[in-house]
């Protein structure tokens, strides 16, 4: 097996063990959030040895040719020496400017950068701690028309990013927030082509975003948003959303409730299957699916299967990490 | 020199167009969509590509080996002659909704044909 070197000890990589899971096994921190070669935050730097071409996806170009690597993605096929010296972050601080919460499960906050931050409503930030935690949250908000980033913050069982967000950070906190990534944003490409918009939970954040930016930005063709949730209080923003169907006539929204039945307003359905209910042919359409890992892997084949091409199918699962 | 088909249909984005087409088909196809299920649809469409691309004669990097032991767990779970057989009709389906013609579509056949044994293991 390839062995490790980093700051001047060697760690042993058992069979398809990756860098991270080699290092962090053997007693080394290393800053880490998704594990899925998404947010980045494990980056670490090969020194010697070529990290494999996976573990450099989604890289800038610069960055894989000084050797830059994700660490969760590394499964090591020679021998590495490796180092933290993470490129520039470019970590912006942020104070909250607001925090309010939308329903019991998810909070609003609003930051506002010290420096501008340029950034496709429906792209993601990570969010870092004073203590090295980070989390990546999707953009709510959209830069011409709001003037602070605002992240919908769903609380998940000993989260622990989101528990603080939740019980302790408070208006004129500063956290850091990194550069947006990310691939969910409106193009602009053709106004004409219907969207269709599936989230659950707080994936609505980035769909919110990418619905407003597209309206803002003239889309004639229709736009369908069908958010879902167990049960009434996992919705949010149901008024804002019901206001927005109400003031554009090619926006609609469908709330979905899977675990109710019989509640005036709703689809008793889970939203996916509420979606391909209504929409059985999605030739042409240019689909959103954001949030459980589990409602993406699923929807993202039957959208597929309902025609809508690869190209057009744009996926943002929500990993919690462990 | 004549041109692969790959060449003559455009490259990688033809290869994308025929992949939307021809995964699709795979799915559906009650004789073999289970060797197709994967946990990771982007993964097996990068497979597709692959596939693609080497039997349109594009550059491809596959060998014997990698065929056998990238098929060895499908051979476990029955993969035999009739299901290769039905992913050439797939194959040949696809590419006549794309305007090839049947000259072509018979090579591409032939190289799809040419892997068989490594697959199947055999």
């Amino acid at each position: 097996m390839p062995r490790l070197t980093f700051a001047a000890q060697v760690y042993e990589s058992r069979e398809n063990e990756s860098v991270l899971e080699c290092l962090t096994r053997q007693g080394v921190t290393v800053p880490h959030s998704c594990k899925s070669g998404v947010c980045q935050s494990c980056m670490m730097r090969a020194v010697r040895g070529a990290p494999p071409a996976e573990a450099q996806k989604g890289l800038r170009e610069s960055q894989q040719e000084q050797g830059y690597f994700l660490a969760c993605s590394c499964v090591p096929q020679v021998d590495m020496e490796v180092t933290l010296d993470a490129p520039e972050l470019f970590l912006v601080p942020a104070t909250v400017q607001s925090l309010v919460s939308l329903s019991s499960k998810i909070a609003r906050l609003r930051l506002h950068a010290t420096q501008p931050i340029e950034y496709r409503p429906g792209q993601f930030v990570n969010v870092r701690r004073d203590d090295g935690l980070i989390r990546s949250y999707s953009l709510a908000s959209v830069p011409q028309q709001d003037n602070y980033l605002e992240l919908h913050v769903q609380r998940s069982p000993q989260g622990q990013m989101s528990g603080w967000i939740h019980d302790q950070l408070k208006e004129g906190d500063t956290v850091q927030v990194s550069t947006p990534r990310g691939e969910c944003y409106y193009r602009p490409d053709a106004l004409d082509q219907p969207l269709l918009f599936v989230g659950t939970g707080s994936g609505l954040a980035p769909l919110y975003g990418v619905i407003r930016d597209a309206l803002r930005l003239g889309h004639s063709g229709p736009l369908w948003l069908f958010h879902g949730s167990r049960k009434r209080e996992g919705l949010y923003l149901v008024n804002e959303l019901r206001e927005l169907a109400n003031t554009h006539n090619n926006f609609n929204y469908v709330p979905c409730v899977s675990g109710e039945s019989g509640v005036d307003g709703y689809v008793s359905a889970r939203a996916d299957a509420a979606a391909l209910q209504q929409h059985p042919d999605l030739k042409r359409w240019r689909v959103f699916l954001c949030g459980h890992p589990d409602m993406v892997k699923t929807a993202k084949r039957s959208v597929y299967l309902a025609g809508a091409a690869l190209r057009d199918i744009q996926a943002d699962a929500f990993l919690s990490a462990h | 020199m004549t041109q692969s088909l790959y060449e003559t249909l455009g490259g990688e984005a033809a290869v994308n167009a025929a992949v939307d087409i021809f995964y699709r088909k795979v799915l559906v196809d009650q004789r073999i969509n289970r060797f197709f299920e994967s946990v990771d649809m982007d993964k097996q469409v990068n497979k597709q590509k692959a596939f693609l691309t080497m039997v349109f004669g594009g550059p491809n990097n596959y060998t014997g080996k990698d065929m056998r032991t990238g098929h060895a767990h499908l051979v476990k779970m029955g993969l035999n002659d009739s299901h290769v057989d039905a992913v050439i009709e797939n194959l040949g389906s696809t590419l006549k909704e794309l305007g090839v013609n049947d000259a072509e579509i018979a090579k591409v056949a032939a190289i799809a044909n040419s892997v068989r044994n490594d697959v199947l293991s055999r």
